[in-house]
């Protein structure tokens, strides 16, 4: 106890040099953010300033109503929603109940079907892309939002991420609920999916990331600017030498914008859910 | 980015903790129940990958035009690729990246380190704000970047004219443009791998600390002594997703560079290259052939760490 205290103490005023370097580390890790606010505010002539202007003569919001009007940003914006919203919904069910199959029920063939799907875990995305592309090309849906979403509706990561999750679930629950008349699906639903609140967030919010911020694909599937999702959007505008500084800052901004809130919001879940999911 | 390498190293833990199927005492059979529950999972997950997969180990060995059609060739492809320069330029790219990266761990370790210390204030503030980069969409943030490393009005080199450096056009001069991404790459993956370290110094004993302690070692002797050694297994795991992930460059260095920069053949990554081969160039054999390289590099990468493991990482 007093050994406790005694290190508290100690611990406790030496804190300042801690912070010193936290607080420095931090500055370094937000000034990108913050360059980028201050740059979507200025002028096009003040971003490309020498010195650079630390503060814009005046606070010019009305990059944020160009980049509505100079770039097909709406569309772009609906379809990384749309993709997103789709994408996790899908993965939460479809993952989710093939998880819980593969962890709790009898069938033949489960261990070469639950081998092949994690066999996906260890392929880089470039070993499917290719037919991937080619798929949906044969569909006809390049340039689609559909053809963005498909692949992704389907997840051997997610499935991977529930099984662990119902495996570790103790069985008694679920031989109650089967001893009270309820039949399989009844069981996973009232009993054993509750228990998986925490995984179920895990998986909501990695899918969310991934969908929101990935390029390959999108831009690959998707080559007119306002079939594309913000993220191939922004990546192809650098090209395009018409587009002012300060209006490519604000469309970033705005495409960051809604995760940060939501990273914001969730943050305790989002930090603990990332930095625990792989390890255990 | 960082996210899906998370997603493709999980995998690697997959088996040790996933075999224990076959639990006793549940002998019901469930009838056609299982096949409803993973059926569409299965449908999905033959047709967007486990097919397109084969698909490509067939591809690599065909030469596929724009216009006509497949035409087996064996293995030109990869005696091609192995001949070709570009593989090799964008394989050391890659690897320098990926290296630039790896310098996040023993930065992360310290932070976290800090950030750990008892009855530190305001430690969920820097949680948030050093996790910022890696939730943030890549190709967004990397536009700000394109604007700090400008040679001309960027605060960059700026801020090295202060110190009397006279900064390079990072963007533009080969040598350095891997060594800008890299850096952006650095900043992006330092707050996820400092709080896995962080999560894993919470599981090391107190009393450890209290110990070393009574026994008149430093902070300093301490952090090597107990810190480090008990971390290892956090940075294994981090080490492994962070050489997957930075295999797979693509996102900041498309994005800072521009697909119209003319330096991109000699700046290339390795997926940039199969993006190359399969999408502008439209030859989809031999970006199969790259495909499988990346896949087998990655395979061989990530087997590598898990042999050498055994000599550095403490184990419980």
């Amino acid at each position: 106890m007093s050994t406790a205290n005694r290190r508290g103490r100690r611990a406790r005023g030496s804190n300042v040099g801690a912070h010193i370097v936290l607080a420095a580390g931090a500055v370094v890790m937000a000034f990108p953010f913050v360059w980028q606010i201050i740059s979507s505010l200025s002028s096009n002539a003040e971003v490309q300033s020498v010195p650079p202007t630390f503060w814009p003569e005046r606070l010019r919001w009305e990059n944020y109503a160009e980049v509505f009007h100079r770039l097909p940003f709406l569309d772009q914006a609906l379809t990384s929603v749309t993709i997103t919203v789709l994408r996790t919904v899908a993965q939460l069910v479809l993952c989710t109940l093939a998880g819980y199959a593969f962890a709790r029920m009898r069938f033949r063939g489960r261990g070469l079907l639950l081998a092949l799907v994690l066999s996906i875990l260890m392929v880089p995305s470039q070993v499917y892309l290719l037919s991937q592309y080619q798929l949906i090309q044969g569909f006809g849906l390049l340039n689609t939002t559909a053809g963005i979403v498909l692949p992704g509706l389907f997840s051997a990561f997610g499935t991977f991420l529930m099984r662990t999750a119902f495996l570790g679930m103790p069985d008694e629950l679920e031989e109650a609920a089967r001893l009270d008349g309820a039949n399989a699906f009844q069981t996973f639903w009232r009993v054993m999916l509750p228990l998986a609140r925490p995984t179920l967030s895990v998986l909501a919010i990695m899918t969310t990331l991934w969908s929101w911020n990935e390029l390959l694909w999108p831009l690959v599937v998707s080559t007119r600017a306002d079939k594309m999702p913000l993220s191939a959007g922004l990546a192809t505008l650098v090209s395009d030498r018409t587009i002012q500084y300060p209006i490519v800052m604000a469309a970033s901004v705005l495409a960051i914008a809604p995760i940060l809130v939501l990273f914001v919001a969730l943050q305790r879940r989002v930090i603990d859910g990332l930095a625990t999911s792989g390890l255990k | 980015m960082a996210a899906s390498a998370q997603r493709t190293a999980v995998a690697g833990t997959a088996r040790k903790g996933g075999a224990g199927h076959g639990r006793s005492g549940s002998l019901r059979r469930d009838g056609f129940w299982p096949w409803l529950f993973v059926g569409p999972l299965l449908v999905g997950v033959t047709v967007f990958f486990l097919w397109p997969i084969a698909q490509t180990a067939y591809f690599s060995l065909t030469h596929r035009g724009v216009f006509e059609g497949a035409e087996f060739i064996g293995f030109a492809n990869f005696t091609r690729l192995l001949a070709d320069p570009a593989l090799y330029r964008s394989l050391a790219n890659t690897l320098l990246y990926t290296a630039i990266v790896l310098a996040s761990i023993p930065i992360a370790v310290y932070l976290a380190s800090l950030l750990n210390r008892p009855g530190l204030r305001f430690a969920s503030v820097y949680r948030v704000l050093y996790f910022l980069p890696y939730i943030a969409m890549p190709t967004a943030v990397a536009m700000v970047w394109r604007v700090i490393y400008n040679g001309d009005f960027g605060m960059l080199n700026y801020v090295l004219r202060l110190f009397g450096v006279d900064g390079p056009y990072w963007i533009s001069t080969p040598g350095y443009t891997i060594v800008a991404v890299g850096l952006v790459g650095l900043w992006s993956s330092l707050g996820f791998a400092m709080i896995v370290f962080a999560a894993g110094l919470k599981n090391i004993p107190p009393e450890l600390y209290e110990a070393a302690e009574l026994d008149g070692a430093t902070r300093g002797r301490q952090f090597r002594a107990i810190t480090v050694p008990l971390l290892t297994p956090s940075i294994f795991f981090v080490s492994v997703i962070t050489v997957i992930a930075g295999l797979q460059l693509f996102d900041l260095l498309f994005a800072i560079l521009g697909s119209a920069n003319p330096m991109l053949p000699k700046s290339m990554s390795l997926v940039y290259f199969f993006y190359r081969e399969g999408f502008i160039q439209n030859d989809k054999g031999y970006a199969a052939a790259i495909a499988i390289v990346i896949f087998a590099i990655t395979g061989l990468a990530t087997l590598v760490q898990f042999r050498v493991q055994r000599r550095w990482v403490h184990s419980a």
